[in-house]
């Protein structure tokens, strides 16, 4: 089927901009702060990932769809991200394994989308006006009234999000070894499940708000922080509670993305929201303690505010050498590290796995 | 780690003369090593045998020697230079060969010169195969499975085990791999196995499983000193394993890969490259995965900047070979910034958002009898890339750019194909193979059938159908009728105006471009020039580099500057090749100096004029008249500049007088002139200047007649030609009608010639420089070989060898005379033929030609640039004008005849060699003068 034979939608602004396209998914009308993703692969692992709960995401390269879906690149039980955005959606796909078209598992998960606009001019246009909330729409076809929604979308900052998407009760991964790693869920992909399983630790995944007295019952080695959505300073009004009994334990904890950001709001350090934010699998981050440097998976739209740091609390051990933004710390009254990026990728290049690798060795001793 | 400062002094191996597989790509990455190294301050010596590269410029490098590529000459320049370090990775295999070899002698310890750039060890290691299959083993990566069979029952079971035919048969360590190759049926697998077992000296042979048909991926990397690797781009080849990477359509990024394949792959590729060396530089790794799987196998790994790493650089917008540079002197990724971005690391992976696709270009047409299948031994001889924003567009622009009389991917009037050929052509991997699927489409074929006869990956080919759906949908339409949004769907899948014009004519109105172009214009149809910035447009970059789509926003911001547009010679090809490129990056530097912002449009990405800061703007765009319209439409240059670019650009001549834009240097009508031969030789007449007596004829027995008239032998010379396509020496009618049959069929709309043959005559090349005052001859050269080999094919001697002082005068005054009277401004080249003491004018261009950058590499004068300045205004009176050439310069031309074992060597007024070597001689002893001398006559053939 040629292009114009398919259905219209509509991409609105906050702004007032508005782009036409092809309806993609599910036919209705969402919403969202609008992000765009560099990743040329990958796409289902980032719709997916519940770190974009409720973000609409404008994917920058052109093809999407090109290799169907399957269950093995779900980073979580269903799509999280509440639109999307494309160049050329591909209706057909071409991949023996893959059990699905995007267009089908789209459509089961009930994700409106937009194809056949220009996404780079909108990447220019986020980057050089800041994020922004938009709105999709494949039925109501009125521009006013869709800047209007979009203008009336709830914003990012000061919205709590992972309450949203962790898991409804605990459950436990079983693993090889002994260490028993206890694990908070504020919208966790699944790949940090495997990469910590794989290693050998068992896992109990506490949904974000589990009572202390049943975490402090299952006696943990280490507590890890995983990702998720939202502003983090909304998260940590409830979260910081068991991050700081972690703390106490002198257990070994690791941080990841808001997980990081939870672990540094508890020591005093303050979080800022960026002003485009990194989202992307080609970032570079240098490890300052090894001098290395290594291509990250990256998905944030808040960082750590590198002048709140002090030196007594933590040190930083990696930076993003694009912008020097703060990557990872180490912290000092406690032995726990953490990362504002993704190393268990999915999608992206796996050179920074090495730090589960760190976290068990820290249990270890 | 910041530069080396024990290291002051650098060699950098060239990779020699053009050959098929090894091109014009290392004048580009050489170029960018040179560049890079001044940079730095490093005084830079420099081996290339081959003229036409701008590397061995002298802007390029403190000393340059331009010396046969042997080890011979590297120790002689060793003795004079004394260089402390030796960069071998920038001159292709050539470059890796020699330096091992020295190696192997102990040369570079016994003269304390550094190896940077690549391990030696991981020379030898990727080169032969068993060293790499056991490396690959040891760091757990998968090969093909194989096993080693002693007997016919042992191949038989290991058969069976691998799943059946087709498998290949390797004989253990034979000559080559002599005796070994893929068996597709039970007869051939007996009688293969027997043999390879009797021609194995240990009467052994690997049973190997075949990967024909698997997907085919390439990766591109680079590593610093500290053990950091990116990869810079991924590949993926439209033509599964079977196809040499280099005769593949290529696509980049990858598009049928999932992540998890994509990281598999990359993880693979960084274990190799550490697994081989702890050099910092680049490196090429190939992989096949098999179709429906994760199962993905090592085919090889390249550590040195290849055809691909150019290809990934004009991909991308990441300067590879720069940066592979810097790497190898020192600095680490992190240090060095991204060049394009100007404010972000060089140490991060491009992201794209578009769909960059590459198809080779062949020459087959030169060699009647070669077998045109495509196989594991490269037979491109060129290739052009093209930028879209989706693979159709992509595509389409890539056909427009190939130069094959074609105007994107069908839809353009060679509609004349049956079932029968499109599957004959399809069963068996062939250039066209693109083309014949979409035929296959048109023909009602479904994707099922064409993926199982090709294996092509059935994404490209749902992409392909789309297109022919596309074409489909507009048959029906008329130009008034056909919607804004229809029309703009076909522009955004890169249909071109002449295929639209095409479709809309099948309802019986009779449409042409021009028509499609002005109602696309009406309904405000235009294309934007989107940039490549290496990183999708996350950060704000500087680099001018763009390419068309039609799309919303425009990223090309037009300057107040007066400006020139230059157009490049596309592909490369036998006879229009790196020489052009050579004339267009001068052309480029020359109207900078002139004050002139120079804008460069050009679809080859092995060019040097396409390097991201050559130009101050450059287009990725076809050399296509109506992309080269789109974009002088946006940027309204004061004019344009032809005589750069060969035939190519010159076949658009006619068009931009019709639009009247100004065509800087000679006025068109005059190179039309010289190219239209009754009108010439009127002229020539006139200024009573000898040529051969010749008819034109436009059919077989107007031929016949002229050539009775004239007498045998004949040449037969269609026009507007380069590399002398199609060109014939016939020495009876019956030879004369077979060209002539030919011709008609190749060149249907030409009127063509027939000169007289002037036997055993001397052929002389000259090229010029006039103002229209002053005449600057650049060189006299003369041939070894007589007249009727092409010009492009013989040896040639600067200065003449054995012509009289008073024939040289008169061919002085022949060209003086023509170049006034033709009213030349920049250059012109006249070839002579002198029988007898009499002087003969065979043909006038009004261009540069293939031996301004030898003319300039053998007298030091910048020949290029001169005749570009002078087409810009300046003036010869105010350039130094004295060569430095002492003794002799040959111009030795290489040809592919390894590369076509079916064909024999025969040599004729059609060009055949890929490139040519400079070499200087003292004296006529010298074995470069002689052999050539005494072979003269021996390969002439018709």
């Amino acid at each position: 089927m040629s292009l114009n034979e398919r259905k219209k939608a509509i991409l609105a602004l906050s702004d007032g901009t508005v782009v036409h396209g092809k309806a993609v998914g599910y036919e209705g009308i969402t919403g969202g702060e609008l992000c765009f993703n560099t990743s040329m692969t990958g796409y289902q692992e980032i719709f997916t990932d519940p770190s974009y709960y409720g973000q609409l995401m404008m994917m920058t390269y052109p093809h999407i769809g090109n290799y169907g879906t399957q269950p093995r690149d779900d980073e979580a039980r269903k799509v999280m991200v509440a639109g999307i955005i494309c160049r050329a959606f591909s209706h057909e796909y071409s991949n023996t394994m893959a059990d699905r078209s995007l267009q089908e598992y789209l459509e089961d998960n009930e994700i409106t989308g937009i194809s056949g606009v220009d996404t780079r001019k909108l990447v220019r246009h986020v980057r050089e006006e800041g994020v922004m909330n938009a709105v999709i729409s494949s039925t109501e076809m009125d521009e006013e009234k869709l800047i209007q929604m979009a203008k009336n979308w709830d914003d990012m900052e000061g919205l709590e999000l992972a309450s949203k998407v962790t898991s409804s009760e605990a459950q436990t991964v079983n693993g090889a070894d002994d260490f028993r790693v206890a694990t908070f869920d504020y919208g966790i992909k699944q790949n940090i499940i495997n990469n910590l399983n794989k290693r050998g630790c068992t896992l109990r995944i506490f949904p974000a708000k589990t009572p202390l007295e049943e975490i402090k019952a299952w006696k943990a080695d280490g507590y890890f922080f995983s990702n998720g959505p939202g502003d983090p300073t909304a998260t940590a009004e409830y979260a910081l509670e068991a991050v700081n009994y972690a703390k106490e334990t002198g257990k070994p904890m690791f941080g990841i993305c808001l997980g990081h950001q939870l672990m540094a709001l508890s020591e005093g350090l303050k979080t800022t929201k960026m002003f485009v934010g990194h989202r992307g699998a080609n970032q570079p981050v240098k490890n300052l303690e090894t001098g290395l440097v290594e291509i990250s998976t990256q998905n944030h739209g808040f960082a750590v505010d590198e002048d709140s740091l002090d030196e007594k609390i933590a040190e930083v051990t990696h930076i993003n050498l694009n912008d020097g933004t703060i990557e990872g710390l180490k912290f000092k009254n406690f032995p726990g590290f953490s990362v504002q990026y993704h190393p268990e990728a999915s999608p992206g290049p796996h050179d920074s796995a090495y730090l589960f690798d760190q976290f068990i060795n820290m249990m270890k001793k | 780690m910041p530069r080396r400062d024990d290291i002051h002094k650098i060699l950098i191996i060239g990779s020699g003369p053009i050959v098929i597989g090894q091109a014009c790509e290392f004048d580009y990455s050489g170029s960018q090593a040179c560049r890079s190294l001044q940079e730095e301050g490093y005084e830079i010596v420099l081996i290339n045998s081959n003229p036409a590269t701008i590397m061995t410029d002298p802007i390029m490098a403190d000393a340059v020697y331009m010396l046969p590529m042997t080890t011979d000459s590297i120790r002689e320049i060793v003795a004079i230079e004394n260089p402390d370090a030796v960069l071998p990775t920038m001159g292709g295999q050539t470059g890796l060969n020699l330096c091992r070899d020295l190696e192997k002698e102990n040369f570079w310890k016994e003269n304390v010169i550094k190896i940077i750039g690549v391990d030696i060890d991981a020379v030898e290691l990727t080169e032969d195969r068993q060293l790499f299959r056991d490396k690959m083993e040891e760091i757990g990566i998968e090969q093909c499975k194989s096993r080693t069979a002693k007997s016919l029952l042992d191949a038989k079971e290991i058969k069976e085990e691998l799943g059946g035919l087709p498998i290949v048969i390797r004989p253990s360590f034979t000559m080559g791999g002599a005796g070994g190759g893929i068996v597709w049926n039970e007869d051939e697998f007996e009688r293969k196995v027997l043999r390879g077992l009797e021609m194995s000296p240990v009467h052994q042979v690997l049973i190997e499983e075949s990967i024909f048909g698997w997907k085919e991926y390439e990766l591109e990397l680079l590593r610093d000193a500290n053990d950091n690797v990116i990869i810079i781009c991924s590949i993926e080849n439209m033509d599964p394993m079977g196809v040499h990477t280099g005769d593949s359509v290529t696509v980049a990024p990858t598009q049928t890969l999932s992540d998890k394949q994509l990281q598999h792959m990359r993880d693979a590729a960084i274990k190799m490259m550490r697994s081989i060396g702890t050099f910092a530089g680049g490196c090429n790794v190939q992989f096949a995965m098999e179709p429906g799987t994760d199962r993905l196998v090592a085919i090889e790994i390249n550590p040195r900047v290849s055809r691909s790493s150019a290809l990934a650089s004009k991909a991308t917008g990441y300067p590879i070979a720069k940066v592979a540079t810097k790497l190898a002197v020192g600095y680490t990724l992190d240090e060095l910034k991204n060049q394009i971005t100007g404010t972000t690391s060089a140490c991060f992976e491009p992201s794209i958002d578009y769909v960059v696709c590459k198809i080779p270009r062949f020459n087959f047409d030169k060699f009647p009898g070669v077998d045109e299948e495509l196989s594991t031994q490269m037979k491109a001889v060129g290739e052009v890339m093209s930028i879209g924003r989706n693979f159709p567009e992509a595509l389409n622009k890539a056909w427009q750019s190939l130069e094959v009389g074609r105007d994107g991917l069908g839809a353009d009037g060679y509609e004349e194909f049956d079932r029968k050929t499109v599957r004959e052509r399809l069963l068996k991997p062939y250039w066209d193979r693109s083309m014949q699927i979409r035929n296959a489409f048109k023909l009602g074929a479904s994707i099922e059938e064409i993926a199982d006869i090709t294996k092509v990956d059935p994404w490209f080919l749902q992409q392909i159908r789309y297109m022919v759906s596309l074409e489909n949908r507009t048959e029906g339409q008329a130009l008034k009728e056909i919607s804004k949004e229809d029309f703009f769907e076909l522009k955004q899948a890169g249909f071109s105006d002449s295929q639209i014009a095409f479709l809309l004519s099948k309802s019986g109105e009779k449409v042409d471009d021009k028509k499609v172009r002005d109602r696309r214009k009406e309904l405000g149809l235009t294309p934007s020039f989107k940039m490549v910035d290496t990183c999708a447009a996350e950060f704000p970059a500087k680099t001018p580099y763009y390419y068309s789509a039609y799309e919303g926003e425009n990223e090309s911001e037009i300057t107040d500057n007066k400006k020139v547009l230059i157009l490049g010679s596309g592909p490369n090809r036998i006879g229009q090749g790196i020489e052009f490129d050579y004339s267009c990056t001068h052309a480029v530097l020359a109207a900078k100096e002139m004050g002139y912002e120079a804008i460069m449009v050009n679809c080859n990405p092995e060019t040097v004029s396409t390097d991201f800061d050559f130009a101050d703007k450059l287009y990725f765009e076809p050399v296509y008249w109506e992309r080269v319209l789109d974009i002088i439409e946006h940027e309204k240059p004061e004019g344009v500049i032809l005589q750069v670019g060969g035939q190519t650009a010159l076949k658009l001549g006619k068009r931009f007088v019709e639009e009247g834009i100004n065509i800087y240097g000679t006025a068109f009508e005059m190179i039309d002139f010289a190219e239209d031969r009754g009108e010439f030789s009127k002229f020539l007449k006139k200024l009573d200047i000898p040529f051969p007596e010749y008819g034109t004829a436009r059919e077989v027995e107007e031929a016949v007649k002229i050539a009775d008239r004239i007498g045998y032998p004949v040449l037969i010379r269609p026009s507007y030609v380069l590399g002398g396509q199609g060109m014939r020496i016939a020495v009876k009618e019956e030879e004369l009608r077979k060209y002539v049959a030919n011709i008609l069929k190749t060149h249907p709309e030409n009127a063509f010639l027939i000169d007289k043959y002037l036997e055993h005559a001397i052929e002389v090349d000259v090229d010029s420089v006039y103002d229209g005052e002053q005449l600057h001859i650049s060189g006299i050269m003369q041939h070894i070989e007589p007249a009727g080999v092409h010009s492009g094919d013989s040896t040639a001697v600067l200065p003449p060898y054995s012509l009289s002082d008073e024939i040289i005068k008169t061919i002085e005054d022949h060209q003086e005379k023509i170049a006034k009277n033709m009213k030349i401004l920049g250059f012109l080249n006249v070839q002579y033929a002198v029988k007898d003491d009499k002087v003969y004018v065979l043909e006038a261009n009004p261009r540069t030609t293939r031996t301004i950058p030898f003319l300039a590499k053998a007298t030091q004068r910048p020949e290029a640039a001169i005749g570009v300045k002078v087409m810009l205004g300046a003036k010869l009176k105010d350039f130094d004008l004295e060569s430095k050439l002492e003794n002799w310069a040959i111009k030795e031309p290489v040809f592919p005849f390894d590369k076509f074992p079916e064909v024999k060597k025969e040599l004729g007024p059609e060009m055949k060699s890929t490139g040519e070597s400079i070499y200087f001689a003292k004296d006529f002893n010298d074995e470069h003068f002689k052999k050539p001398y005494e072979f003269k006559s021996l390969y002439l053939s018709k």
